[in-house]
């Protein structure tokens, strides 16, 4: 399972602040940590702290990357600000997030190939998230093939089927479900599969039981990716949990401890 | 048009694990041995590397063996009963690259020798020899707590390989080996569940992944290779995609489970059809050995010089890229 950490995200007040008063510590000090808890990457989100999205999303990436050489999943929707944090990023990276139109499709894959970054293709298109699971494989399809045509590898490609407040539509994780299982049988090697987790419980109490229910239940039809909160314990005990029980990885009797010793 | 190889993207390497200090780190040996440190599946150049040659340890007995055919005492005739002139006979005439001192003496069934008798004989071996040494206990823990600190302690700073530890008796022997810096033998009986717990506790005892050598146990060939084979295969391929639990490398009883089988110590009266004994047994042994080496096996004990000979041979070839 691949972990990339949520919690470097402007709409964060903390860190929010911490972008605006330009405060290394706090957002190193959240890297750290949630490499500790078992994070592959982290993800940074300069969210709406700043006037200058561009200048944050840099100063973000290189405060992050004086601690961790992991890959860093720039988080942003727009083109100049994506193209700051890849430039600003050394060593591996990710390009967080594309729609899965042609156009955005072209311009952004072109862009992963240019930074030989790895790409999150979301499951939108220029309808908008589609209802039902043919939709979402669509999708994914026209992902694959434009990924071909701009030479970038399968596996740097990271198809999101796009989670949903559940209690906007009680059908929504059902449908997500099923198109992970089929995404699994699009292409050999199989596309990586993430989703944002914590969206799925926007507005819900209980969120974190919602979250790590869920994400049990997607890593056992193939997922292999997630954006999550890594210092949420029970989140990470349940994952580690499941991928063992699908086999993933060897049990012993301290599982738990031995995958926290990675 | 070319074809390519199809080849896996690994994430990870087995560890790498030295055996034996030289003088430039304050022991005797004259070379050290390095085992582990591939980055694929056993053999495969065009996908990985495989920096370290399997290596052979040639078994050697602190008693005269109780259970060892007339074919397999032949070549040792004449130094049983005397583990260094034995050891330094495997080395000098037979090419051993590592020893494997085997206590089978201070078994309580066979001959109960004391823990300074055993490091006695462990002394006489590193004078004899200046191959870097394995010492393995009989195997009964109680007696193995008493005997294998005594053997540490005398073999002090020479890097040695100790074993073996379990999942319910790991703290001594893991102890011993922290105290006089030597690495150490992770046993367990065929189970891989196993296997990781007793790394993740001597880990968690204070000792680095990269001084532990893993003995899943073995099966000999007719008696159960197959289960040895696909444990020692899961635990590779989880090395190599990421888990470093599993990352040590890997040893092999290979002569003392070969020479188990009746197709390998049965005399030519009893099975005249089966050939000379003399060359079948060793012929068991380097079968054994071989399909080990394509499990991932990193250390064999071995016991008959033709058999040890040939097996090099194949480890030779196979590791010759191509």
């Amino acid at each position: 399972m691949i972990v990339i950490g949520e919690r470097i995200n402007g709409m964060f007040k903390a860190v929010g602040q911490a972008i605006q008063d330009r405060d290394k510590a706090v957002i190193q000090d959240l890297a750290q940590r949630q490499l500790a808890e078992g994070a592959n990457m982290l993800d940074i989100n300069v969210g709406t702290a700043t006037a200058d999205p561009a200048g944050g999303m840099r100063w973000l990436v290189e405060s992050v990357r004086e601690v961790t050489d992991v890959p860093l999943s720039i988080d942003n929707p727009n083109l100049p600000t994506m193209k700051a944090g890849l430039e600003a990023c050394s060593g591996r990276k990710m390009i967080n997030s594309t729609i899965g139109s042609d156009a955005a499709l072209d311009t952004f894959l072109a862009l992963a190939k240019e930074h030989n970054a790895m790409i999150v293709c979301l499951c939108i298109d220029d309808k908008g998230v589609p209802v039902d699971v043919d939709g979402r494989l669509e999708i994914a399809m026209r992902v694959l093939a434009k990924a071909m045509e701009h030479d970038v590898p399968i596996e740097d490609v990271y198809i999101d089927p796009i989670v949903l407040p559940v209690k906007a539509d009680q059908t929504g994780p059902g449908k997500v479900l099923e198109s992970i299982k089929q995404f699994t049988m699009l292409s050999d090697p199989a596309p990586h599969i993430v989703v944002g987790l914590s969206n799925l419980s926007q507005g819900s109490v209980d969120r974190k039981l919602i979250n790590r229910t869920f994400l049990t239940m997607a890593i056992g039809v193939g997922l292999d990716a997630a954006i999550l909160d890594p210092l949420d314990t029970e989140l990470m005990d349940a994952m580690i949990a499941a991928e063992m029980l699908m086999n993933r990885t060897i049990y012993s009797d301290s599982f738990l401890r031995a995958y926290r010793q990675k | 048009m070319a074809l390519e190889d199809p080849k896996e993207k690994w994430s990870s390497a087995v560890a790498t694990v030295r055996i034996g200090a030289t003088a430039a780190e304050g022991g005797t040996r004259s070379r050290e041995v390095v085992l582990g440190g591939e980055t694929t599946l056993p053999f495969l150049h065009f996908e990985g590397a495989s920096p370290n040659m399997p290596v052979v340890a040639m078994e050697v007995l602190d008693c005269p063996p109780r259970d060892w055919p007339e074919a397999l005492l032949k070549p040792f005739e004449d130094v049983i009963g005397d583990p260094a002139a034995w050891a330094a006979k495997c080395v000098k005439d037979y090419g051993a690259e590592m020893i494997c001192l085997r206590l089978e003496g201070t078994h309580p069934d066979s001959g109960d020798k004391s823990p300074d008798e055993a490091a006695k004989a462990v002394k006489a071996v590193l004078e004899a020899v200046d191959v870097p040494l394995m010492i393995w206990g009989c195997d009964v823990d109680d007696k193995d707590n008493m005997v294998l600190p005594a053997c540490s302690q005398a073999a002090a700073g020479e890097k040695c390989l100790l074993g073996t530890a379990k999942e319910d008796n790991y703290r001594t022997l893991t102890a011993a080996c922290l105290a006089d810096k030597h690495a150490l033998i992770a046993e367990s009986p065929l189970d891989i569940n196993i296997a990781k717990q007793v790394n993740i506790l001597v880990s968690e005892a204070g000792l680095p992944l990269d001084r532990v050598v893993m003995y899943p146990t073995t099966g000999g060939l007719g008696y159960g290779i197959e289960y040895a084979y696909s444990i020692q295969e899961r635990g590779r391929l989880a090395a190599l995609t990421g888990d470093k639990m599993m990352s040590p490398p890997v040893v092999c009883q290979v002569g003392q489970e070969a020479w188990r089988a009746k197709e390998a110590k049965a005399t030519a009266e009893e099975a005249p059809q089966w050939g000379p004994p003399d060359q079948r047994g060793p012929a068991w042994e380097a079968m054994t050995a071989t399909a080990l080496l394509q499990a991932g096996a990193d250390l064999l004990i071995m016991r008959h010089p033709s058999a040890v000979a040939w097996v090099r041979k194949v480890a030779e070839e196979l590791s010759r890229a191509a």
